[in-house]
């Protein structure tokens, strides 16, 4: 069992540092700071981090902020990054058309003689 | 780990979240909440499409709804210190034939004679409240007051409050068993062999309830489903309204950060006989017929681009609303389960009143058609 309130007595109060105004995810605007200070407000996961701040859930789906969010968090929980589990990929893999996504049942029929199966 | 509290409460999701901060914020002091997962609200608490809603709903649950809206939603923000991005400007159930006009008229008349404000609309009035609607659709009924709000944003701001509050959460905790003291439920056993002890336990375990309830000999006829959302990137600012629709094609509004989320299902779902704990993927097929449905009634969406899919459990009862209170065999046990995947919406007002029933107080509506007995009722 994991204990919250034992964990944030533990790493203590958030204490600014001089770059918390990085941009860490870009699609979405979240920055160094709001991500350090979420963790001693209780958000000790990164899909509990992405649902609360929503980095990484732009565009790019944390294909570009990910490590970096998961490293952060991590430092400030201190527990080594490899305990940190990273958030669940979904479909699609890139961002996909709503036309594009409901041609799943194939478009125009080749004319009888066309390719085969 | 101190082993003893005033109450525990089962489930870290929005209900279990919501009940231990009104408890907390009427002066209860030793709280546990007990989340299996790892992380807090990692049910349908988070994964829900953010409909707060009171037409279309069953009459037993209908004043809950109202009561959420009327009473604890519109301040929600402010109280929590979250946005809450709660949206009232209406929510729009459309009909592209006459059998649909039909069942909406159904849905609109039962919810009139409880009170709500809701009325069906014609092509022209509903063209003119949305004008992004397709030109199949002849008509709908409308509730002003519905809304939605963000689920992800309320589930973990109850959260943080309540951690404020002094609650001790709990993640990967997992609970096997409940256990009775000379007949009164006190006792919590938990997947690692500890045993902790409350004088209320809440069990607010979503599907996961049944398991556990089934240890003291309770039982709610409940079967779990797998339902499936998808979000959009950003597009520009096009209607405020929730939308719906008489065949449940598909759910779904514009999130105030720009991007649409809808939910829906093809229907295969319902028959993968799956478990809970392992998949939490829809049928291949259900994210092109979501799409397909979708363009169906909003054509310009066509080139919205989906980001990401993704999708959560229902915990559904067989006659389709929640168990909220005291079961009469069981002293100590509170539940609140079985939401039928239309839980969000009314857990505010749900907190409140679980946090009231665990204090002996009057709740703010009669539950009693919630009750764990109906179902043995049914029985006879």
């Amino acid at each position: 069992m994991f204990d919250i309130q034992e964990k944030l007595k533990e790493i203590g109060p958030y204490v600014p540092e001089s770059d918390d105004d990085l941009l860490v995810c870009r699609c979405e605007e979240v920055t160094k700071g709001e991500i350090r200070r979420a963790v001693h407000e209780g958000i000790t996961t990164i899909e509990e981090m992405r649902r609360f701040l929503r980095c990484g859930m732009g565009l790019c789906q944390g294909q570009t902020c990910g490590m970096l969010t998961r490293r952060l968090v991590a430092r400030e929980l201190r527990v080594p990054q490899s305990e940190m589990d990273v958030a669940t990929s979904r479909a699609p893999m890139r961002p996909v058309a709503m036309e594009t996504g409901g041609r799943d049942l194939g478009v125009e029929k080749p004319a009888a003689g066309g390719d085969a199966e | 780990m101190k082993k003893t509290a005033d109450v525990i409460i089962i489930g870290g999701g929005i209900v279990g979240c919501a009940s231990a901060y009104y408890l907390a914020k009427a002066g209860v002091k030793d709280i546990i909440v007990l989340e299996a997962s790892r992380s807090i609200g990692h049910g349908g608490s988070s994964r829900n499409g953010g409909g707060v809603r009171q037409s279309g709903r069953d009459v037993r649950e209908l004043p809950i709804a109202m009561c959420a809206v009327q009473k604890f939603w519109p301040s929600l923000s402010d109280e929590l210190g979250v946005d809450t991005e709660y949206t009232r400007q209406g929510n729009i159930r459309m009909g592209k034939t006459e059998a649909h006009l039909r069942k909406l008229d159904t849905l609109t008349t039962n919810c009139r004679n409880m009170g709500l404000d809701v009325r069906m609309i014609d092509r022209k009035e509903v063209h003119a409240i949305n004008p992004y609607l397709s030109d199949q659709v002849i008509g709908a009924s409308f509730c002003p007051t519905d809304g939605h709000a963000n689920p992800l944003t309320t589930t973990l701001g109850y959260y943080i409050r309540a951690l404020e509050k002094g609650v001790r959460f709990y993640t990967n905790a997992r609970v096997m068993a409940l256990e009775k003291v000379r007949g009164q439920v006190r006792k919590v056993r938990m997947e690692d062999g500890a045993v902790l002890e409350a004088d209320t336990i809440l069990l607010a375990a979503g599907y996961a309830s049944r398991k556990i309830m089934n240890t003291v000999g309770l039982e709610v006829p409940m079967h779990d489903e797998i339902d499936c959302c998808l979000v959009t990137e950003m597009e520009p600012k096009m209607f405020p309204q929730m939308l719906g629709c008489a065949d449940a094609d598909f759910y779904g509004h514009q999130t105030r950060h720009g991007s649409f989320v809808f939910g829906a299902v093809a229907g295969p779902e319902m028959l993968m006989d799956e478990d809970t704990d392992k998949v939490n993927f829809a049928h291949a097929a259900t994210l092109g017929a979501s799409c397909r449905a979708i363009e169906g009634y909003v054509p310009l969406l066509k080139n919205a681009k989906i980001v990401r899919s993704w999708t959560g459990w229902c915990d559904c009862t067989s006659d389709g609303v929640c168990v909220l209170g005291r079961p009469e065999e069981t002293p100590g046990l509170v539940l609140a389960c079985g939401f039928n995947g239309h839980g969000f919406g009314t857990a505010p007002a749900v907190g409140y009143m679980m946090a009231q029933t665990i204090l002996g107080e009057q709740t703010l509506v009669d539950l009693s058609p919630l009750r764990y007995e109906r179902f043995q009722e049914m029985i006879g």
